[in-house]
C-alpha cells in the first residue's frame, strides 16, 4: 500500500459515498452547534417535517450571543434573548444535549468539546462556526460549515464535502522565552496571507509542535482558518493521551485506555505526499502583533509596520484603506503605539494556561490608566479553575476583574464592544474592520503581549516582563 | 435561498475593487440575532453603507444609483472569515444572483452554492480589467451563462470559461438541494454506522 497521509487515512474512514464526478458524503461523529447559526437550520427540518436522525451526537451551547456580566438574570438585548431561548427550545423539543448560559458546563463551544472530552482523536466533527478548526488538535477532522451544512448533519449526520488538497507545515526549533503558539501561528499567516491555505487541509508537524500543551496546540489549529485552510490538524501523541486521559468522562466512556492504544497509530505514514509543504524555525520567531485588518497582517512586535514600497501595486488600495482604519503609518515603529483596550479570551486564548500567562505578568504590577481590559474565561471550567488557582486574586491586585464566559468581544455580538477608533490588544482571532464593533481598531496578539500592553499602555515586547 | 436555480443571467454589474472582503464586512455580527433567513439584506455591507450615525455614505458603491444590478464583482479572497451563512442570504437577499471574483473562501463558495448564489471564479487579470471597466462604464452588461460555463462580457469581447463541480452545476440548473440527497442515502448511511460503531 502507497503510504497515506493522516488527514486522508481520517477521510477515508468516514466516506460512505462518493458521488460520481462529484463530493463525497461525509459521516460526522460529533456534531456542535450553538444559538447563532443553529436556528434557520431547525426551521429548515420542521418545513420538511422531517426528525434529527441521531440526536446524540449533536452538543449545544450558547455563547456568542449571551452577556458576560450578571449571566443570572434576564437577556436583556430582545432578539438575542430570542435567539438563547430558541436554542433551549429546539433541543429540548429534539432530545439534544444542551450546556446553556449558567450551566457549569457552558462555555464557548471551542473550549467546552475538548474540556470535557468529547472532541477525540479519529473523529469528524463539525459546527456552524469557522472556528472548529481547533479540535483538529486532537487528531480528527474538523471544520467550519454554514447553516444549510448544519441542517444536513441534523437530518443525516453527513455532509456532501469535495476532498481538500492537503499541506503540511513542519516547525521545529525550541521557542525563545515569551514567545507562545498564537506567535507561531500569526507569523505563518504573516507569511503565507490570509488566502495562502484557501483550499488546503493543513497539518502541522515537527518538533516544537510536540513540546506544546493541548492548549496552545488548540490555538494554532484554531488560526488554520485565518489563512483559508480548511481546517488544521494534528498527529495525537502522549501529550493528547495525557488530555484526554484528565478530561474524558470515564462512566459514559469506559474504553477509553483501548481506544487510546489504537490511536497511537494515527500519524502521517513516512514518504506520504502533501500538495504544499513549507518549514518554520521556531528559534527564530518573536512576538508577534497585527497591524492592519486581516490575520495576515502581523509583524514582530519590535518591527514596523510595512512602507508603501513593499507593498504589491494590485494590494495597495486595499493596504493604505487598511492603514487608514486603523490609523496607523506606514514605516512607523508598532512599540509604543497607545492603546486603549485589552481583551483576553475567545476560542484561540481562553483557556487557562492563558490566564496563566496572562496574570504572570500583571502579577505584582498594575493596570495602565486608561486601559480598559476585558478578561473573558472561555467556560465555567475555566473561570472555577482560575479561582482555584488564585489567579483572580492575582489580577484583582493588579486592577483587572474575570467577567464570566462567553465569546464576548471576539466578535461584540453582546453589548462587549470596543468603541469606535479606540484600540484594542486582543487575544482572540480576527482584526477585521469592525469585528470588535464598529470602527474599533483590533491588534491581535497572544496573552503576554497582551499583558504587557495593559499594564504599560502602549504596545510592548512581552520579553521584557518575563523571567 | 435553498432550491433555487440557476440558469442565465444578464446583468449590469456592481464593482467592489478591494481584496479579502470578509463576512464581517458583509454582515457584522451585531446583526445576526435574526432567527429566520429573510431580510438580512438590509444589513448587507451595513458599516460601508451607513455612517455612525446611521446616514448613507455617498462614497460607498451601493449607495452611488450609477451602479446596479445582480451581479457583484469584488476583490481575491471574497468571503473569507466567519462561516456565517448570514453572509450569503444577505447577498442574495439584497439582490445579487451571481459573484465573480478570482477567489473565494471556501466556506463561503460552499454556502453560495447551497443557497442559488453562483460563485464564479476567473483569472486575476481578467478580473482586474473588469473591474476597471465596469468602474469606468456602469452601463456594461454581463452574461453568466451556467449551462455552458462561460462568463462573456460583449461588450469588450470578453469570453471566459468557468469550473464548476458538475454535481452542484446539476443541483443549480434543476434547484435540488444536498439534504434531499442526502435523505435518500440513508439507508447506505445506517450501515455504515452498524459497520463502524
Amino acid at each position: 500500500m502507497s503510504p497515506k497521509t493522516l488527514f486522508d487515512k481520517l477521510w477515508d474512514s468516514h466516506v460512505v459515498h462518493s458521488v460520481e464526478n462529484g463530493p463525497d458524503v461525509l459521516y460526522i461523529d460529533r456534531h456542535y452547534i450553538h444559538e447563532v447559526t443553529s436556528p434557520q437550520a431547525f426551521n429548515g427540518l420542521e418545513s420538511r417535517g422531517i426528525p434529527v436522525f441521531r440526536p446524540e451526537r449533536t452538543l449545544a451551547t450558547a455563547d456568542h450571543n449571551i452577556p458576560t456580566k450578571d449571566q443570572h438574570l434576564p437577556i436583556s438585548e430582545e432578539l438575542s434573548r430570542i435567539q438563547v431561548e430558541t436554542l433551549i427550545s429546539n433541543c429540548t423539543k429534539h432530545g439534544i444535549e444542551l450546556f446553556g448560559m449558567q450551566h457549569p458546563n457552558n462555555g464557548i463551544v471551542h473550549i467546552i468539546g475538548p474540556e470535557l472530552g468529547y472532541t477525540q482523536p479519529d473523529m469528524t466533527i463539525v459546527c456552524g462556526d469557522s472556528h472548529t478548526s481547533t479540535h483538529g488538535a486532537f487528531g480528527t477532522i474538523a471544520f467550519g460549515i454554514g447553516t444549510s451544512e448544519v441542517e444536513m448533519v441534523l437530518a443525516t449526520q453527513c455532509i456532501l464535502q469535495t476532498k481538500p488538497k492537503k499541506m503540511r507545515i513542519v516547525i521545529n526549533g525550541n521557542l525563545q522565552k515569551g514567545v507562545s503558539s498564537k506567535d507561531i501561528i500569526l507569523y505563518i499567516i504573516s507569511r503565507i496571507s490570509a488566502s495562502g491555505a484557501t483550499g488546503y487541509f493543513v497539518e502541522y508537524a515537527g518538533n516544537t509542535i510536540g513540546t506544546l500543551s493541548m492548549e496552545a496546540r488548540m490555538t494554532i489549529c484554531n488560526m488554520s482558518i485565518e489563512m483559508g485552510a480548511r481546517g488544521g490538524l494534528i498527529a495525537p501523541d502522549e501529550v493528547t493521551f495525557e488530555y484526554l486521559r484528565n478530561h474524558v468522562d470515564r462512566i459514559k466512556d469506559p474504553g477509553i485506555e483501548d481506544k487510546i492504544t489504537k490511536w497511537k497509530s494515527l500519524k502521517t505514514d513516512e514518504g506520504a505526499l502533501f500538495d504544499k509543504e513549507l518549514a518554520i524555525d521556531a528559534s527564530e520567531l518573536k512576538p508577534m502583533i497585527t497591524f492592519g485588518t486581516n490575520p495576515g497582517m502581523g509583524i514582530p512586535v519590535d518591527g514596523s509596520v510595512p512602507d508603501l514600497k513593499s507593498v504589491n501595486k494590485e494590494n495597495l488600495d486595499s493596504y493604505r484603506k487598511s492603514l487608514d482604519y486603523m490609523g496607523l503609518a506606514p514605516g512607523m515603529k508598532i512599540a509604543g503605539q497607545k492603546i486603549d483596550y485589552v481583551f483576553l479570551g475567545s476560542c484561540t486564548n481562553g483557556r487557562i494556561e492563558d490566564f496563566r500567562a496572562f496574570a504572570s505578568v500583571v502579577k505584582g504590577k498594575r493596570k495602565a490608566p486608561g486601559v480598559t481590559a476585558l478578561l473573558v474565561p472561555g467556560s465555567r471550567k475555566v473561570e472555577e479553575q482560575a479561582k482555584k488557582e488564585g489567579l483572580d486574586k492575582i489580577l484583582e491586585d493588579a486592577g483587572f476583574e474575570l467577567r464570566q464566559p462567553g465569546c464576548s468581544s471576539c466578535l461584540a455580538m453582546n453589548e462587549d464592544k470596543i468603541p469606535a477608533g479606540k484600540y484594542a490588544v486582543s487575544t482572540s482571532n480576527r482584526n477585521f474592520e469592525g469585528r470588535q464593533g464598529p470602527g474599533a481598531r483590533t491588534m491581535l496578539a497572544s496573552p503576554v503581549t497582551a499583558a504587557a500592553a495593559a499594564i504599560t499602555g502602549v504596545i510592548s515586547d512581552p520579553r521584557e516582563f518575563i523571567n | 435561498m435553498p432550491g433555487a436555480k440557476f440558469t442565465i443571467l444578464e446583468s449590469t454589474c456592481v464593482p467592489l475593487p478591494f481584496e479579502n472582503i470578509d463576512t464581517d464586512q458583509i454582515i457584522p455580527a451585531r446583526y445576526l440575532s435574526a432567527t429566520s433567513r429573510e431580510g438580512f439584506g438590509d444589513n448587507l455591507f451595513r458599516d460601508w453603507r451607513y455612517g455612525k450615525t446611521g446616514e448613507s455614505e455617498r462614497d460607498f458603491i451601493l449607495n452611488n444609483p450609477r451602479y446596479k444590478g445582480e451581479i457583484l464583482i469584488a476583490g481575491k479572497n471574497f468571503g473569507c472569515g466567519s462561516s456565517r451563512e448570514h453572509a450569503v442570504w444577505a447577498v442574495y437577499d439584497y439582490g445579487f444572483r451571481a459573484v465573480v471574483s478570482s477567489f473565494f473562501a471556501d466556506i463561503f463558495r460552499n454556502n453560495s452554492l447551497n443557497n442559488g448564489l453562483l460563485p464564479v471564479v476567473i483569472p486575476e487579470e481578467y478580473l482586474q480589467k473588469i473591474l476597471v471597466l465596469v468602474q469606468n462604464e456602469p452601463e456594461t452588461v454581463m452574461k453568466i451563462d451556467l449551462e455552458k460555463q462561460v462568463l462573456e462580457v460583449p461588450s469588450a469581447h470578453i469570453l471566459l470559461d468557468f469550473e464548476i463541480n458538475p454535481y452542484k452545476k446539476e443541483c443549480l440548473l434543476k434547484g435540488l438541494d444536498d439534504i434531499d440527497y442526502l435523505l435518500s442515502m440513508k439507508d447506505k448511511i445506517a450501515q455504515y454506522e452498524k459497520k463502524k460503531y
